[in-house]
């Protein structure tokens, strides 16, 4: 494919249910595919964005606080069109996942494919393990996002 | 009686949760409330019990914006507390990972937050397809601070490398010129962002602050000095205590702060520091700040993104400075022998003064701890200026009304995330 895959983890160590896409970085990180680039990220806009630089496809996995039950998995395709309002990023910043998407989106520098998981925490306390239901749902995205980033390599060109 | 009600349930771009309130009676602002919800201090709590060398590391995760910030106000209060020193290279490399965390956080602050304010926009995004430019040099510009933490602290968020006496490792002269190299790119952005922002329009309105910084005869306040007030106030950081003190209020879980002695608001921060401090800034920076608009003392808060625009430009050329000057120390860290004792210290975060008291067991073990964030110092303030300005805008449209409301709060860059997450503004009139 044109530019690296890219995986980026988000979200807060310290924070229970937060850093389940944090832990979906550490997984993969076990059985590293060949070529992909896996950073694990607090979810700071600005430098969310810089870690886009030279990537051709990224999959970004994030926790979610809505009204789901915990563990559930919603994927987005980011690629042509911003995220829904308000399913995505909860983090306490002004600027989050969503607002990484779209000023790199504005500015020209999105990575031509973006798909964004997003796992649903039951907590968020500070200091709490990862929940049962969303230990199950962090394997879950691990494979699917394996599974999505060899389907890439077969359906690209390859390339640098 | 007019009878109007503007609610808004979430006010982007701040850090963090807390809500507006502002109330209109018959064209007059009757109440402006901003509240903080703060969970109870979890870590003060948590560091009760936990060893004295602990303290950065913890502290630096109260906040992803301002890391530097607890750690630095938690060094000084332990090597306060222990009688140690902590001067020579050492010091100038605190200064220096200060250096980028301002210009990291006030850069992230103007551009993506603050500058939509003045050019009409939601947000950044919306901003960023009709300024790309000015956004671009915006995230280069902050992204120089973060190489800075990242090269001192460690770690770009949440640096690792600060311990008690000074730091774990220090860089060798030569790893810091490919740094230096980029920051004099840096340093002419910084001037560039000085006169862009210089540029909008500010709404004319000032008020009669009480100024709150620390202040040091030789620099401008990063790490260390007295605490001062453009009212007479110069005391050790030691009397804290004795002349400003945290207030429950009905209509806040978190604590305001107030002067004792008159039980009146106190302003720190960008306009605090800048009037206090504005001579102990370098000729060509004061040069930079006649010529965007501002004079020795700025009193008109609308116009703290310029103040912040001439600090992070201070912050540049104090880096490259420090960088300069520096020579390798012996060690990377003064010894530090614990002893029971109350140690205090006062370090200047982005957003303003951060204190921090410890009192320590004889072995070093944290038996209580008080941090007192900036943003719940200006809590008072944040209302006053509401109180104040909101009346005289009342002509304006709903929206716009509301959009100005939202600007004020803005330009205290509250980062009440150290503690809470949302902000819901509610214009009542009536």
């Amino acid at each position: 494919m044109v530019g690296s895959a890219l995986v980026i983890g988000i979200g807060n160590p310290d924070r229970g249910d937060d850093r389940a896409g944090r832990a979906v970085a550490r997984l993969l990180r076990e059985t590293p595919p060949p070529g992909v680039e896996i950073v694990e990220h607090d979810g700071e806009a600005t430098s969310l964005m810089a870690c886009f630089d030279g990537a051709g496809a990224v999959w970004l996995i994030d926790a979610s606080s809505s009204s789901s039950p915990p563990g559930t998995v919603r994927r987005f395709d980011a690629t042509a069109a911003p995220l829904p309002a308000g399913e995505v990023g909860v983090s306490s910043h002004g600027l989050g996942v969503s607002e990484a998407i779209e000023l790199a989106r504005a500015l020209g520098t999105l990575p031509a494919r973006c798909v964004v998981y997003a796992i649903e925490g039951a907590s968020f306390e500070a200091g709490a393990p990862l929940s049962p239901e969303v230990a199950a749902a962090v394997a879950e995205v691990g494979r699917r996002v394996l599974a999505e980033i060899a389907e890439t390599g077969r359906s690209l060109p390859a390339g640098d | 009686m007019q009878v109007k009600t503007i609610k808004v349930d979430y006010l982007a771009r701040v850090e963090g949760e807390g809500a507006l309130k502002v109330v209109i009676r018959d064209g007059e602002v009757r109440s402006a409330v901003f509240s903080i919800f703060e969970p109870p201090r979890f870590f003060e709590a948590f560091l009760r019990g936990r060893g004295y060398e602990e303290a950065p590391d913890i502290t630096a995760r109260i906040c992803g914006i301002c890391p530097v910030a607890y750690q630095m106000s938690a060094v000084h209060a332990m090597e306060d507390a222990f009688g140690v020193t902590v001067d020579g290279p050492l010091r100038a490399l605190r200064r220096l990972l200060y250096c980028g965390e301002w210009i990291e956080s006030h850069t992230l602050h103007a551009y993506m937050l603050h500058a939509p304010d003045f050019l009409g926009y939601d947000g950044v995004v919306d901003m960023a397809r009709d300024h790309g430019d000015a956004v671009r040099l915006g995230l280069e510009l902050k992204k120089a601070g973060n190489d800075i933490v990242n090269q001192i602290g460690g770690r770009e968020i949440h640096p690792i490398n600060v311990r008690v006496g000074g730091f774990y490792k220090v860089p060798r002269k030569r790893d810091l010129a490919p740094l230096a190299e980029k920051l004099k790119r840096t340093r002419e952005q910084a001037l560039d962002t000085v006169r862009w922002v210089a540029g909008f329009e500010f709404p004319d309105r000032e008020r009669d602050y009480t100024f709150v910084s620390v202040s040091n005869p030789d620099e401008y306040p990063f790490n260390e000095g007295r605490i001062v007030s453009n009212r007479g106030l110069d005391i050790p950081v030691a009397e804290y205590d004795e002349h400003f003190e945290e207030m429950h209020v009905a209509h806040s879980t978190a604590l305001q702060s107030r002067m004792k002695a008159d039980g009146g608001a106190y302003l720190v921060g960008p306009l605090a520091r800048y009037s206090l401090n504005f001579e102990r800034l370098s000729p060509d920076v004061q040069q930079a700040a006649k010529e965007a608009g501002l004079g020795p003392v700025c009193r008109n808060p609308y116009r703290s993104i310029v103040v912040r625009a001439v600090e992070v430009l201070h912050a540049c050329e104090e880096a490259l400075r420090i960088i300069d000057d520096y020579q390798e120390p012996d060690s990377p860290f003064v010894p530090v022998e614990p002893r029971a004792g109350i140690g205090f210290g006062a370090t200047e975060a982005p957003r303003g003064m951060l204190y921090h008291r410890y009192r320590l067991e004889e072995d070093g073990k944290i038996a209580e701890a008080r941090i007192v964030p900036p943003t719940s110092q200006n809590q008072p303030s944040i209302e006053a200026d509401l109180a104040n300005f909101v009346g005289t805008f009342l002509d304006m449209p709903d929206e716009a009304l509301q959009y100005r409301c939202e600007q004020t709060v803005r330009n205290y860059d509250p980062c009440i995330s150290c503690a809470t997450h949302f902000l819901k503004l509610e214009i009542d009139r009536g």
